[in-house]
């Protein structure tokens, strides 16, 4: 089997504990992310996602292991791996317009500060974000603006990886479901592939092409990958629907409630910790089992 | 709402300032308190005219403040008032008059608002006069002493910040040097007079060491302090988008420690003028610090006073100055 895009091989990350001990968040973990996927990555608070997100960046070195991203050894950050971080991090002396043309500028060195500016205007309207608005410092702007400043300094790079770290967490639900669309409108017109921190099961589910799941730490694992067997255009309110949504989330819920615990605290033995693949598909049984009348919608749910 | 905040609070100062001025017209008022007449009976006035004293004299000294005794003596001189006048008055001749009564009562020797303001009046309308190595216009003493804190100044935040920087952007040289800012910083700049007018010698360039050392460590160390504390999130911007060391400094930790490396600035500059005065009463010879204590050794308080009011008045436009540039560099988070 070729390498994925993205691979992560036997990562292990400690820390001293603070007590003379070393803490173990993760060990040997290994997995990778396909080109142009959309993955989320599910876990307790305190398990390690952040850490795992550091390294994918650059901005960490793990302990041990290798991040290699298509067959290059990942060491250091690089523009191809754009991170949308936690608390937006927007640079608070410059204007809406001007942190996304930081990243421009950046990345395209030779460009004039017009089409520098004209590619970054393209971004923001992308995220909805046109007029006045943009001329406005980070602390001028609400919340869920930032977040999608951050977005678009991100996307304006285009980097081959995106890397979200809790992007909507501190956002009202009503914000939260806009700037997903936007996100999913954005990545859908891209061949970009999106690695993302999440605590909210419905938005992952919404979001993702496949779920990763992690026990509680410490010495946390990336347990299980669950596949998302629902088709795309996928519409908030009409996913509820489909067959395979509540089986999924009913999964979800019970690893991050029951198995996260159960599964947590056991050690590598020097073993790689590769996720168990997941995959319902109650449409699919439901189409091989009874003949329903074979609408293209319903088809086109079978993932496999 | 706010517009008439303001306005009262202009009124207030105002009102202040009236009050301000008036304790001390009162405090330092001189009345006119000539001599107080002394009023002779009937009886006394006859005994002096007896004397062959006459009329217009005796109630002119008795206006005077002279008593009847005294008047009595001089009715014995036998000698019209112009004769004694000429001979210097009553006094040169021997004939004690109280000086209570004849005296003007003693003046404040702390001078009033009103001649504050003409010596003021007179400096503004010229301040450059040169009349004397010794007596210059105080536009020109200023101006030497701005020119020693510039100086002074410039050299130290040439020093400071660049340093400052590297201090802050290396944790292991901020935890080495951090020891000795923090032993130099408290030494007052004065302390340092002594070294620099024997390893310098020259008294002009001691006092510029001197700004120059006091100028350095709000500077240095506010800007190490800010550097490093520059937030890691926004460094972290900076490496995902693969900006190199210098990139990063000007573009990211210089804007974001830039308040903090500006206060340092305003301290500095705030203690260097202080310095100044004090360095100028050590070395003397130019600067408004050596005119006003060179007043005061001539006693001419007023003009000491005016330069006292010009030292604040420099002082508060330097500092304004600093405040507007660390308006256009803060930043709400
Ligand atoms: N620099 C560090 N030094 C020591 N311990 C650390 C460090 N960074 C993270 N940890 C520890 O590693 C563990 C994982 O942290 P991490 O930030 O990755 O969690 P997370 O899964 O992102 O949590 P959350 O969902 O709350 O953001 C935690 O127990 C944390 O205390
Ligand atoms: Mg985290």
């Amino acid at each position: 089997m070729a390498k994925p895009f993205l691979s992560i091989e036997r990562l292990t990350q400690q820390f001293p504990d603070g007590a003379g001990g070393t803490l173990t968040v993760f060990e040997n973990a290994s997995f990778g992310v396909e080109k142009g996927e959309f993955v989320c990555i599910l876990g307790h608070s305190g398990c390690g996602k952040s850490t795992i997100m550091n390294i994918l960046a650059g901005l960490a070195e793990p302990t041990s292991g290798v991040v290699k991203m298509d067959g290059m050894h990942v060491s250091g950050p690089s523009l191809d791996r754009g991170v949308v971080f936690q608390n937006y991090s927007l640079l608070p002396w410059l204007s809406a317009l001007k942190n996304v043309t930081f990243g421009v500028s950046a990345r395209h060195k030779g460009w004039s500060k017009a089409k520098v500016e004209e590619h970054a205007r393209a971004y923001l309207a992308m995220v909805g974000l046109e007029g006045d608005v943009v001329h406005r410092k980070p602390s001028q702007l609400s919340g869920g603006m930032r977040q999608r400043v951050s977005i678009a300094r991100a996307f304006a790079n285009q980097p081959k990886l995106l890397l979200l770290d809790e992007p909507f967490g501190a956002l009202d639900a009503l914000t939260r479901g806009t700037i997903q669309d936007e996100l999913i409108k954005v990545w859908s017109q891209t061949e970009q592939t999106v690695f993302m921190i999440t605590h909210d099961i419905d938005e992952a589910i919404l979001l993702a092409d496949r779920i990763l799941l992690m026990t509680n730490g410490p010495l946390a694992r990336v347990a299980e990958s669950v596949d998302i067997t629902i088709p795309r255009p996928r519409n908030r309110t009409e996913i509820v629907e489909h067959p395979n949504y509540y089986a999924i989330r009913n999964h979800l819920v019970q690893f991050l409630g029951q198995r996260s615990k159960d599964l947590a605290g056991h050690g590598s033995d020097g073993q790689d910790q590769r996720p168990e693949t997941v995959h319902i598909d109650k449409a699919a049984h439901a189409e091989a089992d009874v003949d329903i009348e074979p609408e293209g919608a319903h088809l086109r749910a079978v993932n496999d | 709402m706010i517009r008439n905040f303001d306005a009262r609070s202009a009124l207030l100062s105002v009102l202040i300032l009236i009050s301000g001025l008036a304790i001390w017209h009162f405090a330092t008022h001189v009345p006119e308190t000539g001599p107080v007449g002394v009023v002779l009976s009937a009886e006394q006035t006859d005994t002096l005219l007896g004397n062959n004293m006459a009329a217009e004299d005796i109630e002119f000294y008795a206006s005077q403040g002279v008593a009847f005794p005294q008047l009595e003596q001089i009715a014995a001189l036998n000698l019209s008032r112009e004769t004694i006048e000429m001979a210097g008055g009553i006094r040169a001749l021997g004939i004690s008059v109280p000086d209570a009564n004849s005296a003007p009562a003693p003046g404040s020797l702390f001078p009033s608002p009103a001649k504050i303001g003409v010596e003021l009046w007179a400096t503004i309308t010229d301040p450059f006069y040169v009349a004397g190595t010794n007596d210059m216009g105080f536009g020109i003493q200023i101006g030497y002493s701005l020119l020693r804190v510039i100086i002074g100044y410039t050299l130290a935040a040439a020093v400071a910040i660049p340093l400052g920087f590297l201090i802050g952007m290396s944790p292991l040289a901020y935890k080495a040097l951090d020891p000795y800012i923090q032993v130099l910083k408290p030494i007052s700049p004065l302390a340092w007079m002594p070294i620099a007018l024997f390893t310098i010698g020259d008294s002009e360039l001691s006092s510029i060491f001197v700004i120059f050392i006091c100028s350095l460590w709000p500077m240095l160390s506010n800007t190490a302090f800010g550097v490093a504390s520059v937030r890691s999130d926004w460094v972290n911007v900076a490496r995902t988008h693969e900006l190199g060391t210098l990139r990063t400094a000007l573009t990211v930790i210089l804007p974001a420690a830039a308040p903090t490396i500006v206060t340092g600035m305003r301290i500095s500059i705030g203690i260097a003028w202080l310095v100044i005065v004090a360095a100028e009463m050590l070395v003397g010879g130019t600067g408004i610090g050596y005119v006003v204590w060179n007043e005061w050794n001539g006693l001419r308080l007023d003009r000491m006073i005016v330069a006292i009011l010009l030292i604040g008045v420099m002082g508060m436009l330097l500092d304004a100055a600093f405040a507007r540039l660390q308006r256009a560099v803060s930043y709400v988070e």
